[in-house]
């Protein structure tokens, strides 16, 4: 009797080591088929396209000094016809619904921490385009509970992914610029050319400006700085030789609410 | 004892009533419920052969390819696809997808609403027929 339970116990054991020892010999065998996925060769891979455009940090040097009303709705009109933004105003004359990418604002109202006692005339009414500031530091990604908002690591850009947005409104309420806006209604009776190229929303998720994220992949400049005649400057605020930081260099450039200390990426020249 | 006729023809009746569904199928809906419908090529995709991937792989694993392609070119801003067979794509379904496939309701539609899936991709992206 004795002898028999010992004789089980290890044939048990010898045979349990065994297949142990055989299964990790096949799954390290060379040429398993398990690691390599459904396909033979190496597998799909992702790159980014031959024409894009790359950089650390993009900015923005905005010289106000330059702009006119018109070239203002220029930049408007541009932006937001390729960005398929709805015209709630226009179409439904529905002001609460307004969705917008950049506007311009007055001196006051984009640098209410100012406190410029005595502000020249010309500076008063001059039209101020606002966008989004894509912070370095940006308080609208701390704010989303889905990460639907996120600042892209490798450049610097504050994205909208709009599969994620959930529409629960965090960000606006953290954006200290304003910049973002919420589709309340169906976006899409309200937009005039719809552009193929670019996906339009839908109701319940909130947008802002991407500063043209899909232009720069294939090597071309934001819209609005395309159209602004010279006004506006992108570039890439970690290279020293770029644009931007050379105009940031020679002139003296403001941030939007800079003690909130989120680290505006776009300058302006007043 | 008695009761045998009472209950096998309760059985019968019970299990008529369970099985409902399958010889209700099998009488009335073989012609449209039991055929799968095939998805309809255009002429440019059948001029193309091949999609990003083999045929089988794309018709059980498209939604898992497109879920990526959605992530990484949104998140990591990789756009381009480079498939297994090396060839090079631009990762955009309205773009590259639907440039081939432009028969939305012949080849998307017809599996969808046979299987009764219902992907929000048009809330947001369009197909040829819409923006026409």
């Amino acid at each position: 009797m004795e002898n028999s339970r010992r004789r089980f116990l290890k044939t048990a054991g010898v045979s349990i080591l065994g297949v142990g020892a055989g299964s990790m010999l096949i799954g390290l065998a060379p040429g398993s088929t398990k690691a390599a996925g459904p396909g033979t060769k190496a597998g799909p891979s992702y790159t980014h396209g031959p024409e894009a455009m790359k950089g650390g940090r993009w900015g923005m040097v905005i010289d106000t000094r330059k702009l006119k009303d018109s070239t203002c709705r220029k930049m408007e009109k541009a932006c937001h016809s390729i960005h398929n933004v709805p015209d709630h105003i226009g179409k439904f004359d529905k002001k609460n619904h307004e969705i917008k990418w950049i506007w311009a604002t007055e001196f006051k109202h984009a640098f209410p921490g100012q406190e410029v006692e005595f502000l020249s005339e010309k500076l008063e009414h001059a039209p101020v385009p606002v966008l989004c500031n894509h912070c370095d530091n940006p308080p609208c990604v701390r704010a989303c509970p889905t990460k639907a908002t996120f600042k892209r690591e490798s450049d610097g850009i504050v994205l909208m992914d709009f599969h994620r947005c959930i529409g629960c409104r965090f960000c606006m309420a953290a954006c200290p610029y304003g910049a973002r806006s919420f589709n309340f209604r169906d976006p899409r009776p309200a937009i005039e050319n719809e552009n193929p190229d670019f996906p339009t929303r839908m109701k319940g998720v909130v947008e802002k400006c991407n500063f043209c994220a899909e232009r720069l992949a294939v090597g071309k400049m934001p819209a609005c700085v395309e159209v602004s005649g010279g006004a506006l400057i992108f570039g890439d605020l970690n290279d020293p030789e770029s644009d931007v930081r050379k105009l940031l260099a020679d002139e003296y450039a403001i941030r939007r609410k800079p003690n909130l200390g989120t680290f505006p990426s776009v300058f302006y020249i007043v | 004892m008695n009761d045998k006729n009472k209950i096998i023809a309760g059985l019968v009746i019970f299990f008529l009533v369970l099985l409902f569904p399958f010889w209700f199928n099998l009488i009335f809906g073989a012609a449209d419920a039991s055929t799968a419908p095939e998805p309809k090529l255009t002429d440019k995709a059948k001029e193309a052969e091949t999609c990003v991937a083999e045929t089988d792989h794309m018709r059980t694993e498209h939604m898992q390819i497109l879920d990526q392609w959605r992530d990484i070119v949104v998140r990591d801003g990789k756009r381009v696809y480079v498939a297994e067979n090396g060839k090079e794509y631009e990762a955009s379904l309205s773009n590259t997808c639907m440039d081939c496939h432009s028969n939305k309701e012949e080849f998307c539609d017809s599996c969808h609403n046979y299987t009764s899936v219902d992907p929000y991709c048009w809330d947001c992206h369009t197909y040829p027929e819409e923006t026409k």
